[in-house]
């Protein structure tokens, strides 16, 4: 029964960083270094009205982050449950000096850095497309979410079998050897299926940016003399920074976090696992509790880490502090 | 600088709305045009498509003697000012006036010295660094104009400038926009909801209503010889008096009394498809404490009594509200003006007659009293449409006209 309950702890706790992490972003928007007496009072009141959520949240996430974390510091493999010591920081010192963990992290950076990129260019433009179109708005937006609207497993098996050779259209149309076995095309695959399957969602945090730049922003800039590029680089791009961000952020996260495609596309084979597959490889199939909750915790630390580096980015560049005002 | 002509220029929207209606418009170099209307008149329209924010449906669209209409609006060479300021907020006030500047790739000695220059006229050098959030709605504006101004475009279109500062700041605003057209001599178009603005900024008003112009001129031309009802009920304030009039054995039967006609209009009235029925039309100040009146004047006029509604001192004169019994008058122009106005504001149409009478008026509320009206300064509409039968080679010239 343990064995279940420490892996979805594990990924709970993972889980639930994502949606922790917005709410400092929120805050860390509109903070002003003086407070007023005011200021103050509104402020012990907005605390007050998270409180019960952020007691809940508490509740639900601490507990699983805690005993993953307390399992990390323990020699815990269910296949030699005699074993079972406390071992402090040993673990840590195994998977960080592990080949396989560095080449699970650099996998999964790469797949981050490329996936997010691509997704914030194309979902750019398909968020422009949506906001623009005046006819058959609707059916637009529509197909463009569907991808976003498939579930990642089914979508990722359709690939898996698009891809398969014999079978699969996509194969034999592109090549002659089997892609999924080849560790570069493996990895391209991968992150086609994730640019395809989470783009719709980019797009749908650009178009709520895009609805913050108001038409008359746009009419001034023609007047001015700017062309359409310089429009978007220098009117648009700036406005929806704050919504640029959010998006970068709620994707970089999920995209850290992959799991669902690999697990189909490759099960991880020819060194292309994530750092959660890894993870849960050395739970579930390796029964390994210390090892596994190990990792767990270090991608919650990178998690966390890459939130914290957003709302950074939040506090010093959002010209949404300005505009905050005229709410 | 130049000039801007409209020719028969109309627009309409894809799903079918015609906006704007072969608009005719000559706006001279330096000159000051304020566009006034009802809401959704086509004001906006009219003045996006001159920015080429708005494209053309038909019609050609001139500047400085230059047919535009396939110009984009940086093309145009033409600035924009607008109710909400659209102001860039990532900007600081400098980065924002200097951006029409930059974007025409001046180098940046010549960009700093305008900026300054224009930041000095308008008072704003303390604020250059400023970004637009921690300014006042008047600063705003303020930055507005001068982002417009810096580049000495062939024109200024504002689009309600003003309408965004309460009343001490946008009087304020006035003179400034004034002032700056003055000096600057750039021809403006001006678009407006306030009659006062209308009324004072511009050299010639162009009303407008459906998309149409109904009436261009200026504006004490427009005050004294409307064209037509919506104009004469459209301009001034409070409204003009509008009571229905019945024609009747050569004269006017109405509320306030019958009233003789002079030949013209008799003769109009005799036209086979002439109106049974009129809409009279007089303005507050045109009315008097019969008391006050000299025997000359009065033989230019006819009295009436009515009861004192309400008495408003104002110091230099009163304003007198009289109940009067009777037909209301009723035209398509009236419920519009009214709905625009808020129904409050136009009192024009009701039974409700608004009067300014000298300050030395013993008028009392409650009680009756004797009012003389001047007949030479009434207007005679036609209710079907509209049409001022009074009007005569563009001059008004009353009822009793030979
Ligand atoms: N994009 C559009 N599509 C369809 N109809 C439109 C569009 N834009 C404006 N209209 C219509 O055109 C007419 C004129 O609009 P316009 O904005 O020019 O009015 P306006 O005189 O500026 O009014 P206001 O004083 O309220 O600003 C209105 O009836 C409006 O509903
Ligand atoms: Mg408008």
């Amino acid at each position: 029964m343990s064995i279940n309950a420490a892996p979805t702890g594990a990924e709970a706790a993972v889980e639930k960083t994502g949606q922790r992490a917005t709410v400092p972003t929120q805050r860390g928007g509109r903070r002003k270094p003086p407070l007023s007496e005011n200021k103050k009072a509104e402020r012990k009141l907005g605390l007050l009205l998270c409180a019960p959520a952020a007691l809940v949240m508490v509740l639900v996430t601490a507990y699983p982050i805690i005993y993953s974390f307390w399992l990390s510091l323990q020699r815990y493999d269910l296949r030699f449950p005699d074993q079972r010591e406390f071992i402090g920081l040993e673990n840590y010192v195994t998977v960080l000096s592990n080949e396989f963990w560095w080449t699970a992290f650099g996998v999964t950076t790469l797949i981050t850095v490329v996936t997010v990129a691509v997704e914030l260019v194309l979902g750019m433009g398909l968020a422009i497309i949506m906001h623009r179109t005046l006819v058959g708005r609707g059916l637009v937006r529509t197909s463009a979410l569907i991808p976003y609207g498939i579930v990642t497993v089914v979508a990722a098996f359709s690939w898996r079998y698009a891809w398969t050779p014999g079978t699969g259209y996509l194969a034999d149309l592109f090549s002659d050897g089997a892609p999924l076995t080849e560790r570069a095309s493996a990895l391209a695959i991968i992150m086609l299926a994730e640019i395809w399957k989470t783009t719709p969602f980019m797009a749908l945090l650009l178009m709520a940016g895009l609805a913050l730049v108001p038409e008359d922003l746009l009419k001034a800039a023609s007047t001015d003399g700017a062309t359409a590029w310089q429009k978007f680089t220098k009117v648009m791009l700036p406005v929806m920074k704050p919504a640029i961000l959010v998006a970068l952020l709620f994707r970089t996260l999920d995209a850290f976090r992959v799991f669902d495609n690999i697990f189909v596309l490759t099960a991880g084979g020819n060194e292309t696992s994530s750092v959660s597959m890894l993870a849960y490889n050395n739970l579930l199939r390796g029964l390994n509790l210390g090892i596994g909750s190990t990792m767990s915790v270090l991608i919650f630390l990178t998690v966390a880490i890459i939130a914290f580096v957003f709302v950074k980015l939040f506090g010093t560049a959002a010209p949404g502090s300005d505009d905050g005002e005229r709410r | 600088m130049a000039d801007i002509v409209l020719d028969k220029v109309s627009k309409s929207f894809p799903d079918g709305t015609v906006a704007v209606q072969d608009v005719d418009l000559e706006i001279a170099d330096g000159e000051f045009v304020i566009l006034v209307g009802p809401s959704g008149c086509g004001k906006s329209t009219t003045l996006n498509m001159i920015a080429g924010l708005e494209d053309i449906s038909s019609g050609e669209l001139r500047i400085g003697g230059q047919r535009v209409n396939d110009k984009a609006p940086r093309d145009r060479d033409i600035a924009m000012v607008f109710q909400s300021y659209a102001l860039y907020p990532n900007m600081t006030v400098r980065e924002n006036m200097a951006f029409p500047l930059r974007l025409a790739k001046l180098d940046k000695e010549t960009i700093d010295q305008k900026v300054d220059e224009a930041a000095k006229v308008l008072e704003l050098v303390p604020l250059l660094d400023r970004k637009p959030a921690n300014l006042s709605g008047g600063q705003r504006q303020r930055v507005a104009m001068g982002r417009a101004i810096v580049r000495q475009p062939k024109a200024f279109l504002m689009d309600e400038p003003l309408s965004n500062l309460d009343a001490k700041l946008r009087v304020q605003m006035r003179t400034v926009v004034s002032r700056l057209q003055k000096k600057l001599g750039t021809t403006t178009v001006y678009v407006t909801h306030d009659q006062t603005e209308a009324m004072t900024l511009g050299d010639r008003v162009v009303i407008m209503r459906g998309g149409a112009v109904q009436q261009v001129g200026a504006p004490q031309e427009l005050y004294d010889h409307p064209r037509n009802l919506f104009v004469a009920g459209f301009i001034g304030s409070p409204s003009m008096n509008f009571l229905h009039a019945a024609v009747q054995d050569g004269g006017l039967h109405t509320a306030l009394g019958d009233v003789p006609l002079g030949d013209r209009v008799r003769r109009e009235l005799e036209a086979a498809d002439a109106p049974r029925e009129l809409i009279l039309g007089i303005r507050p100040e045109h009315f008097e404490d019969a008391e006050l009146v000299d025997e000359d004047t009065r033989r230019r006029g006819i009295e009436f009594e009515a009861p004192v509604d309400i008495v408003e001192s104002m110091g230099s004169d009163k304003y007198v509200y009289f109940t009067v019994e009777g037909e209301r008058a009723s035209a398509a122009e009236l419920e519009e003006l009214a709905a625009d106005a808020g129904a409050a504001d136009f009192a024009g149409a009701g039974g409700n007659l608004v009067t300014r009478l000298s300050a030395e008026s013993p008028v009392v509320e409650g009680q009756s009293r004797r009012v003389w009206f001047n007949l030479e300064k009434i207007h005679l509409f036609d209710p079907t449409n509209g049409r001022n039968l009074t009007l005569h080679e563009g001059r008004a010239a009353g009822a009793l006209a030979d």
